[in-house]
This record gives C-alpha cells, sequence and structure tokens, in this order.
C-alpha cells in the first residue's frame, strides 16, 4: 500500500497539469477560430483527406460474402433455422407447416406456465405468471405474443449455447479471452441497426433474421458471466473433484459448471432481457409478432393500441426477469432415498395434467383455445383519449411551451451551435483530456485514437451532434434522478419501489415514448432529449440508490457520532462513498443514451442515427457498419475512462476486495 | 375466423373453372406486409384471393423500403404497392439490378405533396394556392422557426425535396424534416386539439384522410423535366419549382422467378387492380372501424365479389 501511494502521489499532478495544458490548447485553437485565424483544414478535416472507408468495406464484404462463400453458407444455416422456427412457429400459433399440430390452446400453455412459476417460486410468482398470459390473451393479442415467443424460443437458447461454450474456452484459453474481450465490447456498444442489415443480407428477411439479430445481441453478457463465474470457483471444490478422479470434461460438467450456477444463470436472465429488447426493433427486418404490430399501430396514430403492447411486452419481460431470477436463487432439490418418483416431480406431473387438460377442454370450449379480436377486452380507444387529454392539460400544455420556447431556443440550440463550432482538433484534445484526468494515461491515448478515427470517418458533425443529444440528455437525467434516488435511498420501501419504476421504464418499448414526446415538444432537439432522458434515468436512479444503500452501517454509525448533521453525513460520508458506484450508473446512463439517439432518429434528427436508419432501407453494408464503428468508438471512449475512474476510486476507498 | 376462411376458400373453389390453370408450386408465395394499414389490408386481401384458388400464402412484416432488395432475391415473392413518389427510385435501381419485374400498375393513382388539416384554412382561407400559404406563413411560424412559416416535410430517406422548393419559390419557409410517417401524424395530432394550423407532407391513398379531413397544396402544376431542367417550371433558373405529379402510379412487382414457379397466381397478380376507393375503404376497416387486417379483408372480399372475381377467372 505504501509505495503504490508514492507512486502516485506524483502522477496525478503531472497528469492533471498536462490535461489542463491540453484544454487550454484547445481553446486557443477554438479562439483562433472565433478570430478567424484558423486554416479551414484544421477547423474540419477537407473532404479530399477522408479515406473511402465504406466502399473498402463494401469491397472487403463482397469478398468475403460472394468469394469465399459466406453467403451461401450463411443461407445453409437459413435453411436450418427456418426449419426449426417453422416447428416453434406451428406450435405457438400454428403456422400450416410440420408437425401441423399447432397452435396449443392459450390455456394449456397459461396453466403449464403457472405451475413452472409456481415451481420456481410459490403462489406469488404463480399469480403473476398467470396475469401476464390471461392479459395478453384477452387484450387480444396471444397470437401476435406468441409469434414473437416462437422465435425467442429459439434465439435465447441458441445464445445461451453459444455464449456458455465461447465463455468457457474464454477461460480456458487466456489468449482467446484476450482477442475476445475488445469485440465483446464494441459488440456492445454497435447500434443495433448495424446488426440488422447484415443479418437481413445474410440470413434473409424475415424471422429467421430476426433470430439471428436477437441472437447475437443477447450472447456478450453471457460470455462475460460464464468466465466470471467459472474464474470464481473456489479452488477446493476443484481439488475435490481432482480428488475424485474426474476427467477433465468430467471436471467441467460436474465441477465447474455447477459451482458457477448462480453467475451461468444470471448470464441467463440477461440473455432473456436483451432478447426482449429487440423485440420491437426486429420488427425492422421481418420479426413478426408484437414488435410488427406495434410499429404499424403506430404508423396509423394509434396511441391506445401501441401502449397496450408495450404493457404485454412489460409483463412478459417481467414475467420472465422474476422467473428466472428465482431460478437463480432456488436450490437444487433433495429427497430423501426412497421418496417416490410422482413425488420427486410433481411440479412436472402438474403441469403436464394441466396441459393436458386444457387441450382437452379447448376441444369443446372454442374461448379456451383461442381469443378473436371481437371478444377481447382491449381498451385502446378511450387509452387514445386519455392520452389527448393529458396532452392538452393547460398547464401542461404552458410547460412544455415554455421549455420549448426557453430551454430550446436558449440553451440546447445555441449549446449545439457552439459544440458544432469547436475545430476538430480542439474537439480531440478536449476528450482526450477528459479521458486524462479521470482515467489515466492509457485511457487518453485510447481516447486520443478513437475520436481521430471518428474524425477520419468523414461523419464528423454527425457525430457531434449525437455527442451533443447524449451530453445533454444525460445532464438533464443527473439534474433530475439524482434528487430524487437519494430521497427515495432514505427509505427501503421508498427505494423498492422506485427500482420496480426503473424495471418498467427499462422494459417499456422505447419507441411508444417517441410519440407522446413529439405530441408534448415536436419535432424539436428537446423531444429528442426527452426521449433519451426517459432511459438515460434509469441506471442513474438504480445505481445511486445501490450505493448509497450499501455504505457500510459502521461508517454510517461513526458519522452519526461525531454528530454530522443529516446533510452532513450525506455530503461528507455517504456521497464520496457511493461515488464510484454512482459512477458506474453514470456510465450505463451514457451507453443507454447512445442507444437510444440512435431509435430517436424516429423523430427527426441530424445525426448518426438519422444515417443509419437510412441505410437500412439500403444494401450499403460499407457506410452501415463505418456509422455504427462512429457510435461505438465514442461511447467505448467514455466506458473506458468512466470504468478505470470508478475501480480506482474503489480501490482507493477500500471498497473492493 | 377459420372456418369462415375455409368457407370463403370452398366458396370460391366451387365457383371457379378447375381445369382452367397449369399445375402451381406448393411453396408458399411470400407476400411481404409493411406498416401503413391500406397496404396490410391489400396484401390479406391479394393472400385471401390466392389462397381461394389453392396456393399456399404466407406474410412477412418487411421494411417499405428494404422489401425491392428481398423481392430481388426471392425472399419475398411480390410487391403489391409501389408507389412512384416513395418507393419509385428503390424499385428502378432493383429493376436495374435485374431480378424483379413490373407486373402493371392498379387503377389508383397517387399523389405526396404539402398537406394540410381542413382547420388550417380558418386561418389562412386562401389556401390551396401556394401563394396564399406563402402570403400566411407566419401562421406556421413555431418557437425554433423566428417569423418564418414551419414545413414538416417526410423522413430524409424519401427525397421530397422541400427545401429545393422552398428555395426554387422563394418561399418564406423553413423544412424540417420528420423522422418517420409517425412522426407526422404526431405533429397533426397534437395540432388537432386547439386547431392551431400546420402544414406537412402528406400522400394519398391514406388513413389521414379519414381521421383528419384535409387538402393538398396547389404548387404550380408539374411539368415533365421539372426535376433536371432548370428552365421547365415558373422559375428559370432552378429545379424542383413544381408541385409533385398529382397522378403518380401505384404499380404491382413481382420476383422474377414468379411466372414459372407459380403460373395461375401471376395471371391473377397480373390482373389484380384496385382504385383509391377500395383502396381508402379497406384502410378504413382498420383505421376507423378497429379490425384485424384479415377481418377486414374477409370484409372486404365479401362485400366486393363483382370486383375480384374476374380476377381468378
Amino acid at each position: 500500500m505504501a509505495d503504490t501511494t508514492a507512486i502516485s502521489a506524483n502522477p496525478p499532478m503531472s497528469r492533471s497539469r498536462l490535461a489542463s495544458l491540453l484544454v487550454g490548447l484547445a481553446i486557443l485553437v477554438t479562439a483562433l477560430q472565433y478570430l478567424g485565424f484558423l486554416p479551414a483544414a484544421l477547423h474540419r478535416l477537407p473532404e479530399a483527406l477522408v479515406p473511402d472507408f465504406a466502399r473498402y468495406l463494401d469491397a472487403f464484404f463482397n469478398f468475403v460474402k460472394d468469394d469465399l462463400g459466406l453467403f451461401a453458407l450463411t443461407r445453409w444455416l437459413t435453411g436450418l433455422l427456418q426449419t426449426v422456427l417453422d416447428t416453434t412457429a406451428n406450435l405457438l400459433f400454428g403456422k400450416r407447416r410440420w408437425p401441423n399440430l399447432g397452435p396449443i390452446p392459450w390455456t394449456a400453455i397459461a396453466a403449464s406456465m403457472a405451475v413452472l412459476g409456481y415451481y420456481l417460486g410459490g403462489w406469488k410468482m404463480a399469480a403473476l405468471v398467470a396475469v401476464t398470459f390471461c392479459w395478453t390473451a384477452l387484450v387480444g393479442q396471444w397470437k401476435i405474443a406468441m409469434q414473437t415467443m416462437s422465435v425467442l424460443v429459439v434465439a435465447a437458447p441458441t445464445a445461451f449455447i453459444i455464449g456458455l461454450s465461447l465463455g468457457v474456452a474464454a477461460w480456458k484459453s487466456p489468449a482467446f479471452n484476450r482477442a475476445l474481450k475488445p469485440v465483446l465490447s464494441v459488440l456492445q456498444t454497435l447500434p443495433f441497426f448495424t446488426y440488422l442489415l447484415p443479418a437481413v443480407i445474410f440470413f434473409k428477411v424475415g424471422p429467421t433474421a430476426g433470430a439471428v439479430a436477437t441472437t447475437i445481441y443477447a450472447i456478450p453478457p453471457m460470455i462475460l458471466m460464464t468466465t466470471l463465474g467459472l474464474q470464481k470457483v473456489s479452488p477446493e471444490v476443484v481439488e475435490a473433484g481432482h480428488m475424485s478422479g474426474c476427467t477433465k470434461l468430467q471436471l467441467l460438467r460436474h465441477v465447474y459448471l455447477p459451482s458457477a450456477r448462480t453467475e451461468i444463470l444470471v448470464g441467463v436472465n440477461q440473455v432473456i432481457m436483451l432478447c426482449l429488447a429487440m423485440v420491437v426493433l426486429t420488427a425492422f427486418i421481418g420479426m413478426p409478432g408484437l414488435g410488427a404490430k406495434l410499429l404499424a399501430m403506430m404508423g396509423s396514430f394509434k396511441l391506445g393500441r401501441s401502449f397496450e403492447i408495450g404493457v404485454t411486452i412489460v409483463l412478459l419481460a417481467v414475467t420472465l426477469d422474476r422467473m428466472s431470477k428465482a431460478w437463480v436463487v432456488k436450490q437444487p432439490e433433495h429427497f430423501e432415498r426412497g421418496t417416490p418418483w410422482w413425488k420427486r416431480h410433481i411440479a412436472l406431473l402438474l403441469g403436464l395434467g394441466a396441459f393436458v387438460v386444457f387441450c382437452i377442454v379447448a376441444q369443446f370450449i372454442e374461448v379456451a383455445s383461442e381469443i378473436g379480436r371481437k371478444q377481447s377486452l382491449s381498451v385502446g380507444k378511450e387509452l387514445d383519449t386519455g392520452i389527448k387529454w393529458f396532452l392538452n392539460i393547460e398547464w401542461v400544455k404552458a410547460t412544455t411551451g415554455f421549455l420549448r420556447a426557453f430551454v430550446n431556443v436558449q440553451i440546447l440550440i445555441p449549446f449545439r451551435n457552439f459544440m458544432l463550432s469547436i475545430p476538430t482538433p480542439a474537439f480531440i484534445l478536449l476528450i482526450t483530456a477528459f479521458a486524462l484526468w479521470l482515467g489515466g494515461r492509457r485511457q487518453a491515448i485510447t481516447a486520443l485514437i478513437f475520436f481521430s478515427l471518428v474524425a477520419l470517418s468523414g461523419w464528423w458533425d454527425r457525430s457531434v451532434i449525437t455527442l451533443y443529444s447524449v451530453i445533454s440528455a444525460v445532464s438533464i437525467a443527473m439534474l433530475l434522478g439524482l434528487p430524487i434516488a437519494i430521497l427515495a435511498a432514505r427509505t427501503e420501501k421508498w427505494s423498492q419501489r422506485l427500482l420496480l419504476v426503473c424495471d418498467t421504464a427499462q422494459t417499456f418499448p422505447s419507441f411508444v415514448y417517441l410519440i407522446p414526446a413529439i405530441m408534448l415538444f415536436g419535432i424539436t432537439d428537446i423531444a429528442v432529449i426527452f426521449s433519451i432522458l426517459i432511459f438515460a434515468m434509469v441506471p442513474l436512479i438504480r445505481y445511486t440508490i445501490e450505493g448509497l444503500r450499501t455504505v457500510p452501517p459502521e461508517v454510517i454509525e461513526a458519522a452519526e457520532m461525531s454528530g454530522a448533521t443529516r446533510m452532513q453525513k450525506l455530503v461528507n460520508v455517504e456521497l464520496p462513498l457511493a461515488l464510484p458506484t454512482m459512477a458506474v450508473g453514470f456510465n450505463q446512463a451514457i451507453m443507454f443514451a447512445f442507444f437510444m439517439v440512435i431509435i430517436a432518429a424516429f423523430i427527426g434528427t441530424q445525426d448518426l442515427g438519422q444515417e443509419l436508419q437510412r441505410t437500412l432501407a439500403g444494401t450499403d453494408l460499407g457506410k452501415n457498419f463505418v456509422l455504427g464503428i462512429c457510435v461505438s468508438l465514442m461511447a467505448l471512449t467514455f466506458d473506458l475512462t468512466i470504468l478505470k475512474w470508478s475501480s480506482d476510486r474503489k480501490k482507493m476507498l477500500g471498497l473492493e476486495e | 375466423m377459420k372456418r369462415s376462411t375455409t368457407a370463403l376458400a370452398a366458396g370460391i373453389l366451387a365457383a371457379l373453372p378447375l381445369a382452367a390453370f397449369a399445375e402451381d408450386s406448393s411453396d408458399p408465395i411470400v407476400i411481404p406486409i409493411h406498416n401503413w394499414s391500406s397496404q396490410i389490408v391489400m396484401s390479406n386481401v391479394v393472400g385471401q384471393i390466392l389462397e381461394g384458388v389453392g396456393n399456399n400464402v404466407e406474410y412477412v412484416t418487411t421494411d417499405s423500403q428494404a422489401v425491392y432488395e428481398s423481392v430481388r432475391l426471392g425472399d419475398v415473392t411480390m410487391e403489391l404497392e409501389v408507389w412512384e413518389g416513395a418507393f419509385g427510385a428503390s424499385f428502378r435501381a432493383a429493376m436495374e439490378k435485374g431480378g424483379i419485374v413490373d407486373v402493371g400498375d392498379h387503377n389508383a393513382v397517387t399523389r405526396e405533396d404539402w398537406w394540410y388539416p381542413m382547420w388550417t384554412k380558418d386561418a389562412c382561407p386562401g389556401l390551396p394556392s401556394w401563394e396564399a400559404l406563402n402570403d400566411c406563413a407566419a401562421v406556421f411560424a413555431t418557437a425554433e422557426t423566428g417569423d418564418k412559416g414551419r414545413y414538416l416535410d417526410g423522413p430524409v430517406d424519401w427525397l421530397k425535396h422541400g427545401k429545393e422548393r422552398v428555395e426554387a419559390l422563394d418561399m418564406d419557409f423553413v423544412v424540417i424534416n420528420a423522422g418517420s410517417a409517425a412522426a407526422l401524424w404526431a405533429e397533426i395530432g397534437a395540432a388537432e386539439a386547439d386547431k392551431k394550423p400546420v402544414v406537412v407532407f402528406n400522400w394519398t391513398p391514406n388513413f389521414a384522410e379519414a381521421v383528419w379531413p384535409g387538402e393538398f397544396v396547389e404548387f404550380p402544376q408539374w411539368v415533365d423535366g421539372c426535376d433536371k431542367d432548370p428552365s421547365v417550371g415558373p422559375n428559370p433558373d432552378a429545379l424542383y419549382d413544381c408541385g409533385n405529379p398529382a397522378k403518380g402510379y401505384l404499380k404491382k412487382a413481382a420476383w422474377e422467378g414468379m411466372e414459372a414457379k407459380w403460373p395461375a397466381a401471376y395471371s391473377v397478380l397480373e390482373k389484380i387492380s384496385f382504385t383509391n376507393p377500395q383502396i381508402a375503404e379497406m384502410a378504413k376497416f382498420v383505421d376507423v372501424d378497429e379490425m384485424e387486417p384479415e377481418e377486414a379483408a374477409e370484409e372486404w372480399l365479401a362485400a366486393n365479389k363483382d370486383v375480384w372475381e374476374s380476377w381468378t377467372k
């Protein structure tokens, strides 16, 4: 400990001095620009110097696609995938394919899932499952929900298997792990539009492309959690496995994997959540079901109906989330020797029983097998009226009018123009200084390289506008979210309530926010920022609560004993200790904002998202990829810097092992 | 619902001289579905007609621009609504690459241009003339546009040249691009409550006509070459100084291999032709009467036997 302080006592000084030097240089360059002395070539990279990355990439993709025969391979895989998807589609919603048995009556699925819920988490879980499935059926969305599920039941297990295998491989071979890490980071920050286009080209528009895009999107956390879990397995357990004469494979199967069960199941939970997050986005490439319906409803201005679909997706997500979390907590059951077979498998038998009973019942009672649109209890029209009524209340209109006239015209637009006026080199210097000050030399060099690449891509102005939306939204999210979180963190009850709100806001399909955002603020920057804001506040609130609630009680007690007031305690003790965790939340907020800013292209923006949306309509794989990488590079710069700061800080405070 | 489809199919089969057809492949014909109601219902109508003559039909949800690449590759068999203005460019690009064929026009014509909901006329009585619109530009001002009016154009990738027209005709308008069709509706919907005047991009046939009655702005009439030759149109030095064609085509397109694989279905497709009122009616079933697209298609088929029965012979 002593020597680390000795070493770090010096560099931070020079680090912050170097950072201020860079900032000074940036200000100087900007000032020159304002005075008109800066040559144009230093303000923005001249067009002629921009390498045509898109064309190189196109040539490369074409080579891989046609000459190396990747296209033939993926199309062959598509055939296989199609067969599997057709089978699930037949069972769940009765597509006319082998095995021609479906559709399974909704009551049978609902009942057996409720039994599963009971097995995993008792009556409460069973009730949640039952409510979710009954709601879906009763509002008349059963068939479209099953269209979605028919793809997810294929995509999620595929993601699980691939993620698990890659995770094991990464744990076995450090070299592979090192190679995989950067790929995963890029995958996690790449905008989803960049997944969609290759998915369509290689895997054919329709459920197959949807399944592939969903799978790829869901794999990274599974890999990370698997590796993490395996690395944590205690050597004693492994020793025991060795002593009982396990082969390598047996060791993995019976020792490592069961010991890493918790982490692996957390990975499963993540896979499920990410799959559900893609439900709406994949609708752009032919994924049928809830997402496609949602887009169609939005396209014909049916707010109420799209809201209902949003509720269904949230319910499904929350249910599956809770079920998989219950599975994480549930310990394997052990029965006494001689327990009869039926007793050991009572839940399985009950589930099967319920399934068969309802299948038979459905043969005689039509409502039990299918609920059509006409019998449904949809309240779409009433919701429409409700939403329009809310938007028409005087004070709501007055508030939005003020925000639009003041915040948008006086603050946001000038801020955007200012950011655009900064010369490219000065901008890069500022980002580098930020990374140096928070992270360190390595982070600074990465930032320098990453942002220089963005400048080289030729999409600088659009990248800056993207960054502007992200920064504005995250700043406002902090102004609003932190006080709320700090207040709520004072009691356990309110913390729980707020976290539930966060869960809902996160799983609610973000597309549904867009329309009310436009109706409130018109097609302006403020509507874009508003829709990002909702999304970015979630991790900020969650991690702030988490950080504040996990401050060691001894420390708080010590503060109380020394007579600190509530305010002093908060400012001097709790907040500093919670700050590293809050920084993780801040980082996530930035990542979420980068995700959402691309979706906000559907409101109307002039950033990278708009260009990405445009490539989706064509076959510009190269351009699509360049744009995606620009977003990814910017997001990664923040990610690396802030996480480094957070872990440094935690070490300094002695919060980590 | 399933029963009525079967009944309908049986009815059609009974009505047909069965021997008239060459053998169609039993592989499913894939019909793309986009995110606007008239297209969804029309696809279902055609799908049910084809099912009636014994084909297998499947629907796939796709992007309305990307679909031409899919048709070209044969992943999707046909496209029933090729709008001249919106998709003409993508369609022609796909035609050049090969793999897609033109199966003729619908009777319906399409129009895409600046449009305003009826209540706007109260604030600007001179409409629909574009000069009158320009005279009351201030009425359309927003917090961001100062004293100029705001015109909400379609998404940039629809290539509507709103900005060019404003410059060519020297209008006091700022052009803002919406990000999606949904964004356009949201703006009109928000303006509806206090009857705020708005002028936005819109098209016909479209569900919006049923929800918000309105009119197109009358710009100088479209002359061929207005987008290529500056001397055409009122401003001798500028392109895009005319309105859009008031009678654009609405085409059907198909995969090149369709005729060989499903000859009977192809000949039905060739004969299919809908009119503007028919398309509006289909959209109304879904948008106003809140039916599901399949039901709407069944309803439409039941009510318009005289229209479509001749196509299947």
